[in-house]
């Protein structure tokens, strides 16, 4: 029996799906920036420690570098391309794009994808490895600076524009619960609670 | 219509959100991998894994046989390039970028062939399936301070410079302080892996690439394959970071050479591992500082000696000992830059070359001959302010540290500060504070511009500028709209390609200054001329400018940025744990273009001075001659918990002999940065670490104070 090297799959990508034939080697990240010319997630480094292709994965902060395309399929996967409502940029978009929370911008539609994820996760009452008081019942802590920068760790910006980039993610999180835009809708309540606990 | 009657309120000064940026924050820029071409192949370069010998074989064959493989470059059968000849930074090029033209092999991770195929995943798996065969030489990578062969060498400045009688007044200093600081191989590692897409259109070469300057690699690359310079294009509209490292490198030219052999698009991407052996970085550095100082702590003897590596195919110095002769003045002030040779690549610029490894030898020096003394770090620098150049004799084109200082001290309560050691707790942490001076050279260098008018009102500025994430963009919007006296919304600036004329590079901390006055200059001619009011035709009304003949003009004069440098820390001597808890930098940095990325830019620069102090260590293991941990794994640069309320903020500092006023910001926020760190933890636990980074088992092995 021969082998098949690639498949015919079909991803769900920033609500839309998309079929394609991928070599199995494919990592997410690259079938989209090189099958799908969605470029807006980076390649940093290509082996998970930058953080710079971080997308959302059923709401999930994830490296689309460590991730095969093929393992993708049937999972909702939204890009930085697909966080803005139409033409309204999303909270945290436009919070990056006022507090200058960027400069060469190479990192930052990871960054964005991240404070996505860190402002559900820290909504659905997430600790981090700085909080305090870990019970459920306690509920999430404040979003102190010091939370925001433990909950973005993953995301390195070697232009260090590490302050406006922890502003910008306290201001998107203070903007609101967030809860209007088509990537918050992707997330779920259930999942994320149930995280929690365990 | 003309427009030069509008009213208008200034747009330097205040605060503009980058104009680039909506692209940016929706991922619709694209960096130079992104752009698509049709029909493109992809290159990967295979690299040698000994440090030193001979390429013997290299089984071709069976890699030619896999699927997708179009071909295989190497030494054997790679098109022919030319390297004798001066480039823009007037030197010959570093041999690493003339990739296959013999088969020595100088280093661990040496481009060695370039496998290309279909698809990116073909062509890793056939440079992965490559077998080289070497003939390997015993290597050497050891650096230390007492290499025997250690020779003197100069770079952007003069290797050696003395003057006055050193021992003689070390000998009759009241106080002296003689100790040596290491520092470490740093690398750049910009996020964006460098990147270059070649193709040949209409016989012409175009390459999208992510660099410092087209000018810069356009004029490489035609003097690399023997071309009319008019026949190459360079583009490199985003840059994903440079820092130093975005000059010409290997990938460009392997790209160039395999879309020549297959007469088609060829990208080749670097992979983060290969940025550490093909992107260059900082060199580790070995530095003696020697100062002798009088009761009252002035400043008799100065000595600062520093050793760099560089490689055996290529001179570069990392010139640390250069700090000195801008800083501080003395009776016998000697300096000098070293180098040795080793079996490793060559370094090159990265941020603040030489005054960030320098600035920490020597300002913590002078915090050990403050404490010596029994005078406050920072009374001891204003006691040793000189009123003209220490080296040049050149009066000082503006230089108010002492204002720096003073506004410095006050928001960070220095005052305050009980100057003894190991005093201070906050449960398990200790808690200290530091200070240190900081200084840049402010340099220009000769651009073209042209600024267009157009019909509607609105123009078009073409520079070959390159923005690196400085905010260059948007800052020469601002200088267009000011010069042209129309709001920023009616200018459009181009930058990032080799056909709009020659520029300085994204360097130095001269770009923003080199190309705001092009661009003031045009647009000044062309304001004058749209003041006649003969109306704009449809294809607009172009300026050109040329700043070469202005630039050679400017009156020689000691041109620099100065900053304070302040820092707070807390350190736990049991784990061995530092942790900065606050900075703040104040800055007189010339006329300041845009304040929102300039705080940016201050701010970064002290986010590396973090990272120089505490993390960033390239370890080079002796057996192999290559790194341990070269990724971003095993090399840490600061993230997000890493970095606390950093403050970077600046005072007026205008010269008003000087035409532009801009005085470049991209690299003063590192310079002092990593002393003000090491002198605050001394203060936190009487410990001085004179070798960076101040890891956790150098705390712990330290220990902290004895009390």
């Amino acid at each position: 029996m021969a082998l098949s090297t690639s498949s015919v799959i079909t991803l769900k990508i920033n609500g839309e799906k998309y079929t394609l034939p991928v070599d199995h080697r494919t990592t997410l990240l690259d079938a989209l920036r090189e099958r799908l010319d969605l470029t807006g997630t980076k390649k940093g480094c290509d082996q998970g420690q930058c953080g710079a292709c971080t997308v959302l994965l059923d709401g999930r902060r994830t490296v689309a570098c460590l991730q095969l395309a093929v393992a993708a399929e049937g999972r909702e996967i939204t890009t930085v391309e697909g966080v803005a409502d139409g033409e309204q940029l999303h909270p945290v978009q436009q919070a990056f794009l006022d507090l200058d929370g960027y400069q060469c911008g190479y990192c930052t539609p990871g960054q964005i994808c991240s404070a996505i994820g860190v402002i559900q996760e820290h909504a659905a009452g997430w600790p981090s490895a700085v909080t305090d008081d870990i019970r459920p019942e306690a509920g999430p802590p404040p979003l102190t600076a010091d939370e925001i920068r433990e909950r973005m760790s993953g995301n390195l910006c070697r232009c260090g524009a590490y302050v406006s980039i922890v502003e910008a993610v306290a201001r998107a999180a203070e903007a609101g619960t967030d809860t209007s835009t088509a990537a918050a809708a992707r997330i779920s309540p259930e999942a994320a609670a149930e995280e929690a606990v365990a | 219509m003309t427009t030069v009657t509008t009213a208008h309120k200034n747009a330097v000064g205040t605060a503009h959100t980058r104009v680039e940026g909506r692209d940016k924050v929706t991922g619709a820029a694209r960096y130079a991998g992104e752009v698509p071409f049709a029909d493109l192949a992809h290159g990967w370069l295979v690299l040698s894994t000994v440090a030193r010998g001979r390429i013997r074989e290299i089984d071709t064959a069976p890699v030619l046989g896999l699927p997708g493989v179009l071909a295989v470059l190497d030494h054997r059968n790679a098109p022919r390039v030319e390297t004798d000849y001066a480039g823009l930074m007037g030197s010959k090029p570093d041999p690493t970028c003339a990739v296959f033209q013999h088969d020595r092999v100088p280093h661990l991770g040496w481009p060695v062939a370039l496998v290309v195929a279909e698809t990116s995943e073909q062509a890793r798996e056939a440079a992965e399936a490559l077998v080289v065969h070497y003939e390997q030489e015993p290597h050497d990578v050891d650096f230390t301070g007492e290499h025997p062969d250690a020779y003197a060498l100069d770079g952007h400045m003069p290797a050696v410079a003395e003057k006055g009688d050193l021992d003689a007044e070390l000998a009759a200093s009241a106080v002296v302080l003689d100790a040596e600081y290491t520092t470490p191989e740093e690398h750049h590692n910009p996020m964006e892996p460098h990147a270059a897409t070649a193709r040949w259109e209409d016989g012409r070469l175009e390459v999208v690439d992510s660099n410092q300057g087209a000018t810069w690699v356009v004029g490489e690359l035609a003097s690399l394959f023997s071309l009319d310079p008019a026949s190459v294009r360079v583009r490199s509209e985003h840059v994903g970071g440079g820092f130093g490292s975005k000059g010409v490198r290997a990938h460009q030219v392997a790209a160039v050479m395999a879309a020549t052999v297959l007469q088609r698009p060829v990208r080749v991407v670097l992979t983060r591992r290969q940025m550490f052996s093909l992107a260059g970085y900082r060199s580790p550095t070995v530095q003696r500082v020697r100062l002798g100082a009088d009761a009252e702590g002035r400043l008799r003897a100065l000595e600062h000696r520093s050793v760099s590596l560089t490689s055996t195919v290529h001179e570069f110095v990392e010139p640390s000992a250069g700090v000195a002769r801008v800083m501080y003045d003395a009776d016998a002030h000697h300096t000098a830059n070293r180098v040795v040779r080793l079996d490793v690549p060559t370094p090159t610029w990265m941020r603040a070359p030489g005054e960030a490894p320098g600035s920490f030898a020597l300002e913590a020096a002078l915090d050990e001959l403050a404490e010596k003394c029994g005078i406050d770090p920072i009374e001891l620098r204003l006691r040793n302010e000189p009123d003209k150049g220490p080296v040049s004799g050149l009066p000082f084109a503006g230089r108010d540290l002492p204002a720096c200082f003073r506004e410095g001290a006050r928001r960070f309560g220095w005052a305050d500060r009980d100057p003894r050691p190991g005093l201070r707790r906050d449960g398990r942490w200790l808690l200290g504070t530091g200070t240190a001076a900081a200084s840049f050279h402010a340099g220009a260098m000769p651009s073209t511009a042209t600024v267009t008018a157009h019909p509607d009102g609105t123009f078009t500025v073409r520079i070959a500028a390159a923005d690196i994430g400085t905010g260059a963009r948007t800052a020469l919007t601002l200088i267009a709209a000011d010069a042209l006296r129309v709001p920023p919304e009616r200018v459009r600036v181009r930058i990032g390609d080799s056909d709009f004329g020659p520029a300085m590079i994204a360097g130095g901390s001269m770009g923003t200054r080199s190309w705001a006055w092009a661009v003031t200059a045009a647009a000044d001619e062309l304001r004058d001329r749209l003041a006649l009011g003969t109306g704009v035709p449809a294809e607009g009304i172009t300026v050109r400018s040329d700043t070469t003949a202005a630039i050679g003009a400017l009156a020689p004069a000691e041109r620099h940025s100065f900053g304070a440098q302040f820092a707070e820390v807390a350190v736990d001597v049991t784990t061995g744990e530092v942790r900065v808890r606050r900075m703040l930098g104040i800055f007189a940095a010339g006329r300041i273009v845009n304040p929102l990325t300039a705080r940016g830019q201050f701010e970064g620069g002290m986010v590396w001075g973090i990272s120089m102090a505490l993390h960033e260590e390239a370890i080079r293991d002796r057996a192999t001659g290559g790194h341990v941990g070269a990724d971003l794994a095993g090399y840490h640069v600061a993230t997000h918990a890493d970095v606390p309320d950093i403050e970077a903020d600046w005072i007026e500092d205008a010269d008003p002999r000087d035409p532009v006023g801009i005085k470049g910001i991209g690299e003063i926020g590192i310079v002092g940065a990593a002393a003000a760190i090491a002198n605050a933890v001394w203060h936190a636990t009487g410990v001085r670490h004179r070798s960076l980074p101040i890891r956790p088992d150098r705390v712990i092995l330290a220990g902290g104070p004895s009390a």
